[in-house]
């Protein structure tokens, strides 16, 4: 695919995008349109696309392309638009640091470390896997653990399988498509294990996953123990009770040499920490305007560096609102204050952006906490008066919930903030 | 071969004995069972030098500490590892705690260790704004310091190794037979003879020992479990945080490590087996629980990396050091806490004992004290990174992106010695940041295979049996069907 | 009317995820009721589920003289079902060469059911494999 184009770095650009993935490249190109002459992507691997790249499978881009692609052909797609829009894009770089100023410390195979001038800056170094010792599993330290995503990209990429016989823990989308893809070439399965007592992964993967090939999904179960010195030689595994407890009376233990572990994403904040940008506890990632900017102006931020997103369409949706308001700063017009703060409330895990204003339209998305059905989204007023309800069939924690605020719906409002509640009925099962 | 001296063991005693023999016209060999040095206890190190002040001032350990303390300074700076005094704080939380607070400031006023002063809890709130406001009081040692053990263990053995020294990796000792005036060394790779044997086999040095026939001395592990918190932590305390010491430990500690990390263990636990390296959610439990009571900040949630550690207890807890019945063979055993801080006196002593023995010793004239420091590229200012990455194409890509490794520092470290994953990630720290690994791995692999020359499936993560990887795809599809 | 025997599947259409039951006259080899389904792609999924499931299969083959060692690729539609793990064994000893564009076909009409086999990616000529600089 693309590596590096520009045959040398300017010493300044409009908008410097850190990250070359879906969310990288779609900001790169909104701020373009926006007005931005000279936009700069930065990527640290050999090719820009990002993560993309080792997701083979298909389901990708029902919205943003109306059609279903698979991984590739959605970061294709993405690479190839930012190309034609002449944008900079180096790769097997690096973006040591950034200061307030926005003067960016790079590292590129072609001229070493620099420092180059940003007007805008746009974070989009998308998210990390969780680890093994995130979730603090106990036991020995052999080789052979690994997070799905690595085991992919080995898989993937490299053509290099990671063991014979596998345990995965946890039923998110990665771990079952991880599933599928080493059955597929020959690696047996022992098992999926998740700790919740529903999968976390969608239906469509359950199915066609784990039921297509056989492969047992053990609910309310989690791993206990890592056995073996220098390699994975089986795990303890236990089902766990109604507070998560394991009880070990009940435990037993899986023969296998691998373990992948797929208990979620992690926002890659490195350089956001650096820049001691505010920082929202529950997502782990930027407080963000409904511009996308960050709490340092003429920092931008979008994709899963933000929230960790379900859908790559909404990644490019967010992207392309970051990119356009990066360009718009880049080149000195104002950008449209909010005037109101989202809080999530009842059953709600998180809402971004942050703030909103009441003189346009938004899409606000959250995670509830819950599975809930039947439910109400409600926009509820600091005196406690519902400025806004909407019905939902249902909401899963692992389906990011839209909401789309026309202004019409605010158009009395003249509080100062606004609390989003999803009430229901509990449908855990 | 025929060897002067053959030191069994390749922890951080051994490589700093080997070191110091190296200053002399001595054929020595150091042999290690595993594929690197300092795989064994010393990786799992606190990486504390103690102040000199804990350990009684009649026993062994208590003269070696802060004898050993003192030398630290000019072995970093020697041999170009981290190093930096922090000093630290033991603390009381209950009044039946000050006298051991008492006993601490006359164990430093015997061994006269300076600046060692007890501080009231107004002090200790200003300097460490993070402690709990239940500690009653504390005794500050200026003179405790931190590094990184495995460092310093590499660095010994790089700097033994350009001073002449043997390194026989990957070789476990087997037998050993006292022939006339020397002794036989069976390895399975290799048959050795030695004039003196030095016993710094750790954790097995009783089975080492009773190899010579000279079993006099028990090793009882002692399980010790770490917790590694995420580096935004950072700065939450300055100095080492011990809490009162009981008979057996000296508790559990918040370490702010060489690299600004903040560690929190170890626990104490006595355990059978010799390679259970296990941790476990006890232990865990234990580790915060205790941590919170220091400083009510510290989450379990922050914990980015756990590990556990062996220490080479023997019978009656002091250090064993000295010759034996057997002529010829000298045991260094029994080296837990303070071993990494004693470790330096160690190696003078051992040098001693063995001029005891008559053996003849002649320094060279040719010795290199000096190690150049291996890169660091994350701690250079900008004009050394801009200048650096000017100089030398393998400093323009990032290798672990959460501690900024360089594909120079890498390269740099295989050259040194490291041929696996964990001899790489412990000399460039590629992996041991957030992600664990899960970016930098398959490129650490890929460097490690060209530049070793090596299949990727004889990549390990610390040895025989610890592959990463067991096919290409097709090859496993080929054989499938 | 023949034995009636009822198939479970686990709708796919969104999080709600029904219990599919699809009652079938063996004898007839006709489906005599669907149950369990709240909308009606959730009835069309079970009968086509039922009666010819089908998957689009994603997989990768052996490349050379590219950055990576294996090409990702797709059917060109979905194939039965019942011939995923065969597609995926006949894609074992297929081996092809950068430069590959995105939509190439790499193997025509798998196994002979009329499905192509396509790369979801350009792949460029690499000198080094793994360009890696020592």
């Amino acid at each position: 695919m693309i590596t590096s184009n520009p045959r040398h770095l300017r010493g300044s650009y409009d908008v410097i995008v850190v990250g070359g993935g879906p969310a990288g490249l779609e900001a790169a190109v909104a701020a373009q349109e926006a007005g931005a002459d000279h936009v700069l992507v930065v990527d640290r691997e050999p090719e820009a696309g990002g993560i993309l790249l080792q997701c083979i499978h298909c389901g990708f881009g029902l919205h943003r392309f109306g059609e279903e692609l698979t991984g590739p052909e959605y970061a294709q797609r993405v690479v190839k638009q930012a190309l034609a829009h002449r944008i900079d894009i180096v790769t097997d770089a690096f973006v040591l640091d950034i200061d307030l100023q926005r003067r960016v410390k790079l590292m590129t195979r072609e001229e070493g470390v620099s420092l180059v001038e940003a007007r805008a800056v746009v974070l989009a170094m998308g998210a990390r896997e969780r680890t093994r010792a995130a979730a603090r599993i106990p036991g020995a330290r052999p080789a052979g653990v690994f997070t799905a995503g690595m085991a992919q990209r080995l898989v993937n990429l490299y053509g290099w399988l990671p063991g014979r016989r596998a345990a995965i823990l946890g039923s998110g989308d990665i771990g079952l498509i991880m599933a599928r893809r080493l059955t597929l070439e020959g690696v047996e399965v022992a098992g999926v294990f998740e700790l919740m007592p529903h999968p976390n992964g969608l239906n469509r993967n359950i199915v066609q996953c784990l039921h297509d090939f056989d492969i047992p999904l053990h609910l309310s179960t989690t791993v206990v123990e890592i056995h073996g010195h220098n390699r994975v030689e089986k795990v303890t595994v236990a089902p766990v009770d109604g507070d998560l407890r394991p009880q070990m009376e009940r435990a037993w233990e899986v023969e296998c040499d691998t373990l992948l572990v797929s208990i979620g994403l992690i926002p890659e904040n490195e350089l956001s920490e650096q820049l001691r940008l505010r920082m929202d506890p529950v997502t782990r990632g930027p407080v963000v305007t409904s511009a996308m900017e960050c709490s340092l102006n003429g920092v931008f931020a979008c994709g899963n560096v933000v929230h960790i997103h379900d859908l790559v369409d909404f990644v490019s949706a967010e992207a392309m609102l970051a990119g356009r308001s990066a360009g718009l700063f880049a080149i000195g017009a104002p950008l449209r204050p909010d005037n109101v703060r989202l809080l999530p409330g009842e059953n709600v895990a998180y809402c971004v952006p942050h703030t909103i204003s009441t003189e346009r339209e938004h899409t606000v998305y959250m995670r509830t906490r819950r599975i809930l059905e039947g439910c109400r989204l409600r926009l509820v007023a600091p005196d406690g008066r519902i400025v806004y309800e909407k019905r939902l069939r249902y909401v899963f924690p692992a389906e990011m919930v839209n909401l789309k605020l026309k202004p019409a719906i605010l158009q009395h409002f003249h509080d100062d903030a606004l609390r989003i509640d999803i009430v229901g009925r509990s449908a855990e099962r | 071969m025929l060897f002067d001296v053959l030191i069994i063991g390749g922890g951080i005693v051994g490589c700093a004995i080997a070191r110091e023999l190296s200053r002399y016209r001595l054929e020595v060999a150091l042999c290690e069972k595993e594929v690197e040095v300092g795989f064994g206890t010393t990786k799992a190190n606190s990486g504390i030098i103690h102040g000199g002040h804990h350990a009684a001032p009649e026993t062994l350990k208590g003269r070696l500490e802060w004898e050993g303390n003192q030398l630290w300074d000019d072995l970093a700076a020697d041999l170009g590892f981290g190093f930096a005094r922090v000093g630290e704080l033991t603390v009381a939380l209950h009044e039946e705690q000050l006298p051991v607070l008492d006993r601490l400031l006359h164990h430093a006023a015997v061994k006269r260790i300076p600046g060692v002063e007890r501080w009231e809890p107004a002090r200790i709130r200003s300097e460490e704004p993070a402690l709990s406001h239940d500690i009653l009081a504390a005794v500050y040692a200026p003179t405790t310091a931190v590094v990184n053990p495995y460092e310093a263990c590499y660095a010994l053995a790089e700097n033994a190794v350009q001073n002449g020294v043997t390194l026989l990796t990957g070789l476990p000792v087997r037998r050993l037979h006292q022939k006339d005036d020397l002794w036989e060394v069976v390895t399975p790779g290799a048959y050795l003879a030695s004039r003196f044997v030095i016993n710094a086999a750790g954790l097995y040095a009783d089975v080492i020992a009773a190899m010579a026939g000279v079993q006099t001395f028990t090793i009882h592990p002692r399980k010790g479990e770490e917790y590694l918190l995420d580096k935004r932590l950072r700065g939450l305390v300055k100095r080492v945080i011990f809490p009162c010491p009981s008979p057996v430990s000296k508790g559990i500690l918040i370490i702010p490590t060489y690299d600004g990390t903040i560690m929190v263990g170890p626990t104490a636990e006595d355990v059978h087996d010799r390679t259970d390296l296990t941790t476990s959610a006890r232990g865990a439990q234990t580790v915060f629980d205790a941590v919170r009571r220091l400083a009510p900040g510290i989450h379990e949630k922050d914990v980015i990396a756990q590990f556990a550690g062996l220490r080479a207890a023997a019978d009656g807890e002091d250090f064993i050091i000295g010759p034996t019945a057997k002529r010829g063979f000298i045991n260094v055993a029994g080296i837990q806490s303070p071993g990494l801080t004693a470790a330096p006196a160690i190696a003078r002593r051992v040098v001693e004992l063995l001029r005891d023995e008559r053996l003849k010793l002649e320094l060279r004239d040719d010795f290199i004290a000096k190690r150049p420091a291996p890169i660091h590229f994350a701690a250079l200012s900008t004009q050394e990174q801009i200048a650096l990455a000017l100089r030398d194409p393998r400093y323009r890509r990032i290798v672990c992106r959460c501690e900024i490794v360089t594909e120079g520092e890498v390269l740099d470290a295989i050259a040194r010695g490291a041929c696996t994953l964990d001899g790489v990630k412990f000399r460039t720290r590629a992996g041991m940041g957030r992600c664990q690994g899960g970016f930098c791995t398959i490129r650490c692999m890929e460097l490690l295979a060209r530049a070793r020359q090596l299949p990727m499936t004889a990549v390990t993560k610390r040895g025989p049996g610890s592959w990463l990887v067991c096919a290409r795809t097709e090859e496993e599809k080929a054989s499938a069907t | 009317m023949g034995e009636i025997v009822t198939v479970r599947y686990l709708c796919i259409g969104c999080p709600l995820g029904c219990r599919l039951e699809v009652d079938e006259d063996l004898e007839e080899h006709a489906i005599v009721e669907v149950r369990g389904f709240s909308c009606r792609r959730g009835k069309e999924y079970a009968i086509q589920e039922h009666t010819a499931p089908q998957r689009m299969v994603t997989t990768t083959v052996a490349i050379d003289k590219a950055r990576w060692a294996r090409l990702p690729v797709r059917t060109s539609r979905p194939a039965p079902k019942d011939k995923v793990l065969e597609i995926c064994r006949a894609l074992r000893t297929v081996r092809v060469s950068a430069p590959i564009a995105s939509g190439d076909i790499i193997v025509r009409n798998v196994l002979n059911t009329g499905v192509n086999i396509i790369a979801t990616r350009d792949m460029v000529e690499w000198a080094s494999p793994q360009n890696i600089e020592a």
